[in-house]
């Protein structure tokens, strides 16, 4: 970051020296943490891994009547029953996560071996291809369902996402994403942070944006407006179109740098995000109202 | 001759009133319009659906703005006032032509 100049990232400077965000990434989570907390004092801290209903009292009472019958149970099931089915060879994802697969606040990964982000879609089909099986598609249908048992067996766990401090490419994969967060880019000029830090809680339209402290804590989601189940890629993926000429488009070119092998840039906001949420508790597997 | 420069002068008399009428409305198309500016998703304006609050309410634009040019240039690149903005900047990113710029910024006098 330092070594930055350009006009096009004098914002993103001064976004991070005006939140004080200017050393390595705990000092960054304390600084984000504080803003948040700052700028909506109601909600307390391990609340804001309920999204948008963690600040927006009318959005929570909706969802939590919801909650009483979820919508996401029935991919709960599906997903356990995956979870413990035999592979052709004899062994299962259990082999891989655990008997319960309750590893979610690990997620994303850094792989020190492979210097790259895995989230833990990816590590899912990792395994089941390297067990001779065939991978999962990444935003919706099987994989929303494993992830949903072994994100809903992780529920109350802290985020415990690690960038180890002795990789010089995990942290210029922090980086990365932290500059990706701040950084104005697309036709309309939008950076991550300005709705969902600057603008956090102000209305687009109908649309409250969610403090960015939190995001990625409760994935995947039954949304409405998907009427299924869906993978933070799935949202990211629509993050993309509702920026409308945004943001976004310039994402991959990061995307070529990190994720070479996954099908798409996801990561890296969240690996950028994921460290700030750590003691966060998981509150995974949620329903997204709009 | 006299005649004629009578008959000129009285067409743009009548014209102009009816082009800024006509600019008001298309300025207002242009911004109610989810595809082009679309500045209600930020921004309260009288009569308006569905409106943000990410922008301050856009009335008596011009009691605050007396200067045109300036109301202008908040539209074409606002970052150049606050460069954290995250307001567009319509013209300089060419979201809206300058012709078209000119039509909100008519409509935006209006309020
Ligand atoms: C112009 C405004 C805007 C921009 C720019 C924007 N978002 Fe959002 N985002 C929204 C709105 C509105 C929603 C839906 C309400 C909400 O926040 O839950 C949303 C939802 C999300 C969600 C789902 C929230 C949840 O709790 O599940 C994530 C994650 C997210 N955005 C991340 C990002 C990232 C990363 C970027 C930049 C690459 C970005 N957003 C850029 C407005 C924006
Ligand atoms: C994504 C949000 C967003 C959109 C879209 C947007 N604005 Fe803004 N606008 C803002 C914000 C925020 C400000 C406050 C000034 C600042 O940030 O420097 C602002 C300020 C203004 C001002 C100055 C108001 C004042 O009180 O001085 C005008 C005029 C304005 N906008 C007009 C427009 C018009 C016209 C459009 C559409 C063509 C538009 N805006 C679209 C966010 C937006």
């Amino acid at each position: 970051m330092k070594k930055i100049i350009g006009s096009a990232l004098a914002g993103t400077l001064g976004l991070s020296i005006a939140f004080g965000i200017s050393a390595g990434p705990v000092e960054d989570q304390i600084a984000f943490q504080k803003y948040y907390e700052n700028r909506f004092p109601d909600t307390p801290t391990e609340d804001f891994a309920n999204g948008v209903y963690s600040i927006l009292p009318t959005a929570r009472e909706q969802w939590e009547a919801i909650e009483e019958f979820p919508p996401y149970e029935l991919a709960i099931e599906a997903g356990e029953e995956f979870y413990n089915k035999t592979f052709a060879n004899g062994k299962s994802l259990a082999d891989c996560f655990g008997a319960d697969g309750a590893v979610r606040n690990q997620y994303p990964k850094w792989d020190s071996e492979r210097g790259m982000v895995v989230t833990m879609e990816l590590a899912i089909n990792e395994c089941l291809t390297a067990n001779g099986e065939k991978p999962l598609k990444y935003k919706k249908g099987k994989i929303t369902e494993v992830t949903a048992y072994m994100s809903f067996n992780s529920r109350g766990q802290k985020v415990d996402v690690k960038i180890p401090s002795d990789d010089p490419r995990a942290l210029a994969a922090y980086e990365n994403g932290k500059e990706h967060f701040y950084t104005k880019r697309g036709q309309l000029n939008f950076a991550c942070a300005d709705c969902h830090l600057l603008t956090a809680g102000n209305l687009y339209r109908a649309d409250t944006t969610s403090p960015g402290f939190g995001h990625g804590t409760h994935w995947p989601v039954f949304r409405s407006k998907w009427q299924s189940m869906g993978t933070l890629h799935r949202r990211f993926n629509s993050i993309k179109i509702q920026d409308h000429r945004s943001a976004t488009n310039s994402i991959k070119i990061s995307s070529n740098e990190l994720c070479s092998v996954w099908t798409s840039l996801k990561p890296i906001p969240s690996i950028f995000n994921a460290p700030r949420t750590s003691g966060i508790p998981l509150f995974s597997v949620a329903m997204s109202y709009e | 001759m006299k005649k004629e420069l009578l008959t000129a002068l009285l067409a743009s008399a009548l014209v102009s009133p009816l082009a800024i009428a006509d600019a008001v409305k298309q300025g207002k198309e242009l911004a109610w319009s989810r595809k082009k500016g679309n500045c209600l998703t930020c921004h309260m304006v009288e009569g308006g659906q569905q409106t943000g609050n990410s922008g301050p309410p856009l009335m008596s634009m011009k009691a605050r703005y007396p200067d045109k040019a300036a109301l202008r240039e908040q539209i074409w690149d606002p970052t150049k006032r606050n460069p954290l903005t995250n307001m567009p900047p319509f013209g300089r990113n060419k979201i809206l032509t300058e012709a078209e710029i000119d039509q909100v910024v008519e409509y935006l006098y209006s309020l």
